[in-house]
């Protein structure tokens, strides 16, 4: 890793294996900054730094005798092709791909455990792990029966398109079949990334604050469904579950709300059946969706 | 720290236009970012710089162009202006609203040698 820059390029490992797609080097020495850094951050009354306010600007070509090329070429352009790659994969084999989104210690894989087992032969689970290092989760996932693939994305904080396409092709799940990408613990990045899914599910659990919704907005922008768990803590603790519904809604107003606890179970039913309703609008006009059922 | 993802990406991007247009070396990049896109401009503007160095845009000058965030309001049906997703209606309050601009992540253009 580069401590100056924290760039994790190269070190993403999918369980054991270097991850063998190009990727560039770049120089790791000093770094010069020649040129003006502006201050795009605005310092508010209270002393807190606000970035991202700056006003539009404009921008003037230089006086050189450079050849100017107009490009119009969206950024997350090639994220976006892989993503589009697995979403035809998952739509062809009528699978359903749900990316799930947290901050660390939300209580995920322990949703995704008890999921899986509520499941059971209902519906055939497969995992794909995101975590920055260790294997530990996909073998949480797989003593539940289900296959599970670990990616480790080395220093990267989210997982893109790329990789996860990397992982299904690994996984090889059936047709008919439900994936659960778990993302990285991360509510800023994985939001940019699309991963070729049907649904962002975010995961919010009642020991952290209320106002997550509105501090981390990308996230629950991009969104279908928020879980709020870890309900059984709620006599011990002073969230509000409205207000953490209300800001979600503030900052989506489309956005399904649902309370379970994966330690007790509460609630687990109607996230279920949003599951399997998930699943029949992948399978909705599917050459074999009856003969999947 | 997604920006220096972002900023592979550019590269990428400019790599595979030298050689569909023909140029050795990137002056200067031109992106235009809006305020909703999940980017944060001054952490890009030193991935940049990281990223860029001994490539052909090594040096290379990064101007951004700023977009506005906008929004459509559902319960005044008006065209508004937001700066952050959680913004109510500036005109009637409400939360009920599509956001039609501001996402925006990408190269305008460059100046190539």
């Amino acid at each position: 890793m580069c401590t100056v820059c924290g760039c994790g390029e190269g070190e993403v490992r999918v369980e054991g294996k270097d991850k063998a797609h190009g990727h560039h080097h770049h120089d790791h020495g000093h770094h010069h900054h020649d040129h003006d850094h502006g201050h795009h951050h605005h310092h508010g009354e209270d002393g807190s730094l606000h970035y991202g306010a700056g006003e539009a600007g404009g921008s003037v070509p230089g006086m050189s005798q450079g050849r100017m090329i107009q490009l119009e070429h969206d950024i997350l352009a090639k994220n976006n092709a892989y993503a589009a790659e697995n979403r035809s994969f998952f739509a062809g084999h009528g699978i359903l791909a749900l990316n799930l989104v947290s901050s660390p210690g939300s209580g995920k894989t322990s949703l995704l455990v008890k999921t899986i087992e509520m499941l059971g032969d209902r519906l055939k689970s497969y995992v794909v792990e995101g975590d920055q290092q260790t294997a530990n989760d996909a073998e949480r996932i797989r003593a539940t029966g289900a296959p599970a693939i670990q990616i480790n994305t080395g220093k990267g904080c989210h997982l893109d398109g790329q990789m996860v396409g990397h992982a299904v092709e690994h996984l090889t799940p059936s047709d008919g079949s439900v994936v659960f990408i778990e993302n990285v613990g991360n509510l800023v990045c994985p939001a940019a990334f699309d991963l070729g899914e049907a649904h962002k599910v975010a995961i919010l659990s009642v020991t952290e604050g209320e106002d997550k919704p509105i501090k981390y907005p990308d996230m629950f922008a991009a969104s279908d469904l928020v879980l709020v768990n870890k309900i059984d803590l709620l006599p011990h603790l002073d969230f509000d579950v409205e207000e953490a519904i209300s800001n979600a809604r503030k900052v989506n107003p489309a956005i399904k709300v649902l309370k379970v606890s994966a330690r007790t179970g509460e609630g687990m039913d109607a996230w279920l059946v949003w599951i399997m309703a998930a699943r029949g609008m992948v399978l909705a006009g599917h050459p074999f969706g009856t003969a999947a059922e | 720290m997604h920006e220096m993802s972002i900023c592979e990406g550019i590269l990428d991007v400019l790599k595979e236009q030298a050689r569909a247009q023909n140029f050795d070396t990137v002056k200067r990049v031109c992106l235009e970012i809006g305020p909703l896109s999940g980017v944060e401009i001054d952490a890009l503007k030193f991935g940049f710089d990281v990223v860029m160095r001994d490539s052909i845009a090594d040096g290379a000058t990064l101007d951004i162009i700023e977009t506005e965030g906008k929004a459509w309001c559902f319960s005044c049906g008006t065209a508004i202006v937001i700066g952050e997703r959680y913004d109510p209606c500036p005109k009637c309050g409400s939360h009920q609203l599509q956001v039609t601009g501001g996402e925006e992540l990408r190269i305008k253009e460059l100046e190539v040698n």
